[in-house]
């Protein structure tokens, strides 16, 4: 009998308190779908961390955008899609910008953010093709494509070899899901038109497994790797890179596969590992200046503050600063601090991070220029290659920003978002 | 005294032989009904369709078909993902090839081509018992999730393999794809789990599931009194298949509307979670699988909105201990009730028909 009244009393207390946890929201809502448990924790952590700093730096700051403070209220995901589509129901309401973190999730959430009316922005990652403004509305990638990466990183092992890589061989190393599986079109159309031999060896999800793959890699002796990995493949692949003596300055990762925790665990053997990336290393920035002061000093730090600087944490603030400068440019288009989704969009679609307004930001030189346009979701295209220099522990960048064949990307693009238009019945729009 | 039979006299055969022989019975399973088809649809908002109504629905049906192949026919099968994977391309084979078809008929047909592949796969079941035979269908799971991840033409040729679905109508009303009200959504399932349970409880009561209990209990025993092991064992493996594939049919169109065959229908993330379902809710019974896919489906739900939006703690570690508390909790039921959940309910039902005095 008592414990019956127990649980019958508890009930209600829950039932009562759970009315009470709807807040109003006058601020702006950022929601985070982060992984800090799971196989991709290692690389979800810092990336995490990184937005949150900078939310909570330009709320201690500047009070906010516009006087509006920032709330980013952090869902798990695990990077597990079904969990992403739940955090992505429970949050959308009133929510700016989804940043899923995964190109799964990102598969998942384009249709349904397109209808609910809420802005999709996939940095870097996610679907090659929602860079096609006219397609895709409400989906954004800036500033750059896997498909760009491919062809950069292509291009920059051409300018090792002086133009001509006929006969050439180049593994691409990559997860096998939709994430590991976008570059493969780039470089099998670059394979036909340079003369290179494409070999290409998928690593199951989480990817620790990897011992026939490197196996394959030691008989057949690539010329290059490049990588397309995340969490923890990144790390394995390149100690196990390191442990069959392969010349780690023909192991090539995109961005998502060059940052510290990636390369640290294989020690001294990682020296000379190259990755592509879109921002700089380092933590000599007025962003981070500013970071330290209003955050980290007053022992607000996100997580353990121990990945300040770090490529994924700078990472992170890039994404958060667009996404705040995308909410400042809608509150000037539309002359209101309370912006809506809808507006939010608009603001995203107007952003123009010129040199100028990133060193406004306290991100000078941090990262190539570009602007999101009608047509053109996808920025610029720009990256560079950072090696890894185990004995000082630090990234160094050794090209300066390029371009890829944007012949063969524009082309792709616009035969994956004609067709995903066709299947959706999408009106192209920018007319 | 709730739940007494007493002054109910039966005048035939057949009301005797009734699913459910007591008038409460019938009126809180009519009640039921009245609820889940005319108030919730009124009520549904997307968050509850999304994340807790409609996985519930497709994984009860799936677990109805373990629930036939493990719990009353006794084969342990852990192939229910890849089993899911085949309903699921079925699905988008069809659908891409035939574009006017009305969906029921597509989810129908790609049950009945699961359960042909279930068939295939439920040989090695003849000659192999228990676990032996969880290990064959090990193989099945990993061989079929490969084979969609290998072969381009599943996907259609796609640069990415995920495969997406496109909207489908059903009586005007969308059901599938990005469109789809919550209501919809929710009540094409809902349609399909009733019409599927039904069908599954009869077979259950009728000859073909005595056979399968009785290859359960002794099948050497079984094979002499006259069942024949053959076609009992490929019929509880084609049966069960076609439920598990109508379910990843629903899984895919319906449920996620863009599905990657590695992450989506991993052996961690089906085959593990419907076995336990079916443990934990009860084997052999069919309240069982509800109770044990609501269990499962909503825990996790659950335990994060008790932690993080009551209690106030942060998400990363609200997740470790949903982890934690997540096993301790399967360890707790099967401990407190090693016949699951049905069978604490029927338990209850025993008490009831005698409360409130004790003997």
């Amino acid at each position: 009998m008592r414990i019956k009244q127990l649980i019958v009393g508890m009930t209600a207390t829950v039932i009562a308190i759970s009315s009470y946890v709807e807040i109003a929201v006058a601020d702006l809502k950022f929601p985070m779908l982060v992984y800090r448990t799971g196989a991709y924790a290692p690389n979800g952590i810092p990336n995490a961390d990184g937005f949150v700093d900078y939310y909570k730096m330009i709320n201690a700051r500047d009070g906010g955008i516009g006087g509006e403070k920032i709330i980013h209220p952090e869902c798990e995901t695990g990077y597990k899609t079904q969990v992403g589509v739940e955090c992505y129901e429970k949050n959308k309401k009133d929510a700016m910008v989804f940043q899923p973190m995964s190109t799964g999730i990102t598969y998942q959430l384009i249709p349904k953010a397109t209808s609910d009316g809420v802005t999709v922005y996939s940095t870097g990652y996610g679907r090659t093709s929602a860079a096609n403004g006219k397609v895709f509305k409400w989906v954004f990638n800036a500033p750059v494509t896997y498909w760009d990466g491919a062809s950069i990183a292509v291009r920059h092992v051409l300018k090792q070899n002086l133009g001509n890589i006929k006969g050439k061989k180049i593994a691409l190393v990559y997860h096998n899901s939709a994430y590991g599986k976008e570059p493969i079109r780039t470089l099998e159309t670059l394979a036909k038109k340079h003369g290179y031999k494409l070999m290409l060896l998928p690593v199951d999800h989480p990817g620790q497994e990897q011992k026939s793959t490197w196996l394959k890699i030691r008989r057949a002796k690539p010329d290059y790797i490049l990588m397309w990995g995340w969490g923890v493949m990144n790390s394995v692949a390149v100690k196990s890179a390191a442990s069959i003596k392969f010349p780690m300055e023909n192991f090539i990762g995109i961005w998502w596969s060059g940052s510290e925790n990636d390369v640290l665990p294989a020690g001294q053997g990682a020296h000379g590992y190259k990755s592509l990336t879109f921002n700089a290393p380092g933590t000599n920035y007025q962003v981070h200046r500013d970071i330290k002061k209003y955050v980290h000093d007053k022992g607000e730090a996100s997580g353990d503050g121990s990945h300040f600087g770090e490529v994924l944490y700078n990472r992170g603030l890039f994404q958060a600063m667009v996404q705040v400068e995308a909410a400042a440019v809608a509150q000037k288009i539309h002359g209101t601090s309370k912006i809506t989704a809808a507006m939010y969009r608009d603001g995203m679609e107007a952003v123009d991070l010129n040199a100028k307004r990133m060193e406004e930001l306290g991100f000078k030189d941090f990262a190539p220029p570009f602007k999101n346009t009608c047509e053109n979701h996808g920025g610029s295209g720009l990256a560079a290659v950072q090696q890894w220099d185990a004995k000082a522990k630090k990234w160094n960048m050794i090209t300066e920003y390029m371009y890829g064949d944007k012949d063969v990307v524009n082309k792709l693009i616009a035969e994956d978002s004609a067709q995903y238009a066709k299947e959706q019945k999408i009106a192209q729009r920018c007319n | 005294m709730i739940y007494k039979e007493t002054g109910q006299y039966k005048s035939s055969y057949k009301s005797d032989h009734a699913i459910f022989p007591l008038i409460q019975d019938k009126i809180a399973f009519g009640t039921l009904m009245l609820f889940a088809f005319l108030v919730v649809p009124f009520f549904i908002d997307s968050y509850w369709e999304k994340a807790i109504l409609v996985p519930f629905l497709i994984f009860s049906l799936a677990a109805i078909g373990l629930n036939i192949l493990t719990g009353y026919c006794g084969q342990v099968s852990l192939g229910t993902g890849g089993f899911m994977a085949v309903g699921a391309f079925s699905t988008y084979k069809i659908m891409t090839s035939f574009p006017d078809l009305n969906i029921m008929i597509i989810v129908l047909v790609s049950g009945l081509i699961t359960a042909a592949v279930g068939i295939i796969f439920g040989l090695p079941s003849l000659r192999i018992k228990g676990f032996y035979l969880a290990v064959a269908t090990l193989a099945s799971q990993f061989f079929l999730v490969w084979l969609f991840n290998k072969v381009p033409w599943f996907y259609n040729y796609s640069a990415t393999g995920q495969i997406t679905v496109s909207e489908r109508l059903f009586f005007g009303v969308p059901v599938t794809g990005a469109t789809a009200p919550p209501y919809a959504t929710y009540l094409f399932c809902l349609i399909i789990v009733v019409v599927l349970g039904f069908a599954a409880k009869n077979m259950i009561r009728s000859k073909i599931g005595r056979s399968w209990m009785a290859i359960r209990d002794m099948d050497i025993a079984a094979e002499i009194i006259g069942v024949p092991p053959l076609k009992t064992k490929l019929s509880a493996f084609a049966i069960s298949s076609f439920f598990i594939g109508v379910s990843g049919a629903l899984y895919f169109a319906v449920f996620l509307g863009a599905i990657e065959v590695t992450e989506s229908f991993d052996i961690m993330t089906i085959s593990f979670p419907v076995l336990f379902m079916i443990i934990i809710g009860g084997l052999g019974s069919m309240l069982g699988s509800f109770l044990g896919a609501g269990f499962i489906v909503t825990l996790p739900i659950g335990l994060k909105f008790i932690m993080v939006d009551l209690i106030g703690l942060s998400a990363v570690t609200a997740k470790h201990f949903e982890i934690t508390i997540w096993g301790f909790l399967m360890i707790v039921f099967l401990i407190v009730e090693p016949h699951g959940l049905a069978r604490l309910w029927s338990i209850t039902k025993e008490k009831l028909r005698r409360w409130p005095f004790p003997y």
